[in-house]
């Protein structure tokens, strides 16, 4: 409960240049397991970093490599301000 | 007295170079590519060291065992349960932190493992420095650093394979220590499991496996090694315990091992994108590179096809009088010349220089790392079709050939996008239709231009066939995604890895090989027999008429439907076992009534076509069909391998040809309606 003082809001929410941190993900199963092995754990830093042609997907830092995800993706991880 | 063969598998990242690697140890030529989902099934090769034979086995790259797509299963099943006599796992040593993820799960599987730490240059480059021995400790296993497409590492990769395995190094790998209750939990599980498993590290890979129960990994441990699913005890929270837990140690590891020491040193990787996949130039520049590669590619092989072709008339008619003056029947002398040797010359003049041009220039793309990026920029087009982005590359595959394409879809997690793509994958025009799309539009549309305005427009006539194509396949994906095949949308993570300096003269080098060994194969493969086949076809005579002509003249009425004739549609369906031989078919069945003119010059082509009726409606409706027709007989068996099931094959089969039809009937009943009007 250590992070009520912070505001959550969504990964899709961020705007290119603006680093997070990772707060929790509302996925499930095999979803969120894909989620996890991105190294998308309570506490990682992502930045996001690019933005596609169309808006949709993002890319973004994580753990040292660049990973595009799409809106509705990104909005599965929670996330709050460094 | 030691064995003196050995299995070693190789596991590793997408786009880690673990290809290269494998390729450098066995002197294959297996075609490396930066993005995912090259390696789309176990390979297989062969290394000789120190009078020991080693079986190498290069598994699909992946970024885990556990997060459950097709190519990860066949990689942990290989691991879990055919048991390698050791792993090598080798990592982007620009990317260390994520590629650990996959290393520590490979290591509670087995411990005999060896981390290669590849594209140590590239690290360099970015100022990133690896420290292999504190990497070495803190993993309990040997790391040897490599750059491999210098060569460099790979001996000493090999002396270690060798003190591994001949004289069985110890590894000292410590056990991942989870949480209290899941150590409690997985125990009991070992318990009951132990005995079914090759080894103590297995059994509790497996255990935790179970804990985390994974629908399809229970069904695969009950096929393999027959424990059943209830053995495990399981909590929703298990699986993200377990998860983190492996990320966090991969932190630790790479944190105490990596070091920095220019924070930026991405930066121009990110100056690289901004310009790739921006929104104003990201998809102009996308359409300018394919359109540069496809101009290159019609310019350049005009003369070598030319050439090709009249180096081989030479020596057909050095055959043909060869065979003559020996007192060779005239029949026999007719089937080598104008039936076996006159087609797989065709093919090789007409296939082989465009190929041998355009793959080494789209493998400098790929080895740069920008086919990802065509993913990414294209992803909201096939997300609006109800697709993945990824199919992209299944698409990109499918240009080199349909089959690899099909089989390269296993790159898609969701079995229903992956369907999709599969069925989709022959839209693209594969290696064997390139060519002959090359050759309609040059004599058909920009024949009457002079240099080098004519191949100008055909390099844009040919982009204009590839974007249709695009279309199509996204058209047809909407279509299966909103009726057939409707699923859920599955989630989409697509990783756009670093840029790299493609090794030009390497990159050429090794692929003009490969293509022109895969283009001679497929001449002497597909081209010889059916070469004798239609020559018997044509020259069997019942009454006054060829089979030939026979079959030609039945189909005639119907084909004209589609603004087609009987021989254009006979030479799609006898060359159903490829597509290269359509248009030798074309040829010889027009030529089989007359006496054979020759058909080496581009300006005979098209009056042999013209000739038999041909109107540049005709050429659209070709063009259109070598696109979208079914799909060649290897195509249809890969599918079915993949699918395993008839009823997606016949769909395969069925949609692209009706695409086809339909677009051939359009195109040529609204322009006899133009032509009546107008005229």
């Amino acid at each position: 409960m250590m992070y009520l003082d912070k505001e959550l809001s969504l990964l899709n929410s961020l705007n290119i240049g603006e680093k997070c941190v990772v707060r929790g993900l509302t996925s499930e199963g095999k979803e969120r397991r894909r989620m996890l092995d991105l190294g998308l754990i309570r506490n990682t830093t992502v930045e996001a970093a690019l933005r596609s042609p169309s808006g949709d997907p993002v890319a973004y830092y994580i753990r040292g490599a660049l990973i595009a995800l799409r809106s509705e993706d990104a909005a599965k991880v929670q996330v709050s301000a460094l | 007295m030691g064995r003196n063969e050995f299995t070693v598998a190789f596991a590793g990242n997408p786009n880690v170079g673990k290809s290269t690697v494998f390729n450098n140890l066995t002197g294959l030529n297996q075609h490396t590519g930066n993005w995912s989902g090259k390696t789309v099934s176990n390979a297989f090769g062969c290394m000789s060291y120190k009078n020991i034979t080693y079986t190498l086995v290069d598994l699909p790259g992946t970024y885990s065992l556990l997060s459950g797509s097709k190519e990860e299963a066949v990689a942990r099943d290989y691991l879990c349960f055919q048991s390698p006599d050791m792993v090598v796992a080798v990592v982007d040593a620009t990317c260390i932190e994520r590629n650990l993820n996959l290393v520590l799960q490979i290591l509670e599987i087995t411990s005999r493992v060896i981390v290669c730490v590849n594209l140590l240059d590239e690290a360099q480059k970015k100022s990133i420095s690896v420290d292999l021995k504190e990497l070495s400790r803190r993993l309990g296993v040997p790391v040897v650093g490599s750059s491999a497409r210098s060569g460099r590492g790979m001996s000493e990769l090999k002396e270690m394979i060798y003190n591994m395995t001949v004289n069985e190094r110890k590894t000292y790998v410590d056990k991942i220590i989870y949480s209290p209750e899941i150590e409690e939990e997985a125990e009991k599980i070992f318990e009951k499991i132990r005995q079914k498993c090759k080894s103590d590290r297995i059994a509790r890979f497996l255990s935790l496996r179970l804990l985390e129960n994974d629908e399809e990994f229970n069904k695969s441990l009950e096929k393999s090694i027959g424990i059943s699913v209830e053995a495990g005890v399981h909590k929703k929270e298990y699986k993200d315990m377990i998860a983190e837990e492996i990320i966090k140690t991969a932190e630790r590891i790479f944190l105490s091992a990596v070091s920095f020491k220019n924070s930026e040193y991405n930066k121009r990787d990110r100056k690289i994108d901004r310009i790739l996949t921006s929104k104003s130039t990201g998809i102009p520049i996308m359409l300018l590179l394919f359109g540069v590669i496809f101009w290159i590619t019609i310019v350049g092989a005009n003369y070598p096809s030319q050439w090709l072709s009249s180096l081989f008339e030479s020596v057909n008619q050095f055959v043909r009088d060869t065979l003559t003056n020996i007192g060779t029947d005239n029949m026999l002398v007719s089937v080598i010349c104008d039936g076996i040797l006159k087609t797989t010359f065709w093919v090789i003049s007409v296939m082989l220089p465009p190929m041998a041009i355009f793959f080494p220039l789209f493998t400098i793309l790929e080895d740069f790392g920008y086919l990802p990026r065509i993913a990414f920029n294209l992803d909201k087009y096939f997300k609006r079709s109800g697709t993945h982005g990824k199919q992209a590359l299944t698409m990109c595959m499918g240009f080199g050939c349909n089959a690899c394409g099909v089989t390269g879809c296993r790159i898609i997690d969701s079995p229903k996008e992956r369907l999709i793509a599969i069925i989709t994958n022959a839209l693209v025009p594969c290696n064997g239709r390139f060519p002959s799309l090359i050759t309609l539009i040059s004599i058909f549309f920009s024949a009457s231009l002079v240099f080098p305005f004519n191949s100008i427009l055909s390099a844009l006539l040919l982009l204009s066939v590839i974007v249709l194509s695009v279309f199509a396949t996204l058209g047809l994906s909407k279509l299966l995604s909103s009726t057939v095949l409707k699923s859920e949308r599955s989630s989409f993570t697509l990783e756009l890895p670093p840029y790299r300096a493609p090794q030009i003269g390497r990159v050429i080098v090794h692929s003009v090989k490969d293509r022109i060994i895969f283009v001679l194969w497929r001449a002497v493969a597909v081209a010889v027999p059916a070469g004798l086949i239609i020559w018997l076809l044509a020259n069997i005579y019942i009454g006054d008429s060829s089979l030939l002509n026979y079959f030609t003249s039945s189909i005639d009425g119907f084909a004209r439907i589609f603004g087609l004739d009987g021989v254009i549609l006979a030479a799609f369906i006898l060359g159903f076992p490829a597509n290269e031989i359509v248009m030798p078919i074309m040829i010889m069945a027009y030529t089989s009534n007359s006496s054979l003119m020759e058909y080496d010059s581009l300006t005979q082509l098209h009056a042999l076509f013209t000739t038999n009726g041909w109107t540049v409606v005709t050429a659209i409706c070709v063009l259109i069909f070598f696109l979208f027709h079914f799909p060649c007989s290897t195509t249809c068996i890969t599918i079915y391998k993949e699918t395993k099931s008839i009823k997606w094959t016949m769909l395969a089969f069925i949609l692209p040809t009706i695409l086809g039809l339909t677009a051939c009937f359009l195109i040529s009943n609204i322009s006899r309606l133009i032509f009546m009007l107008a005229g």
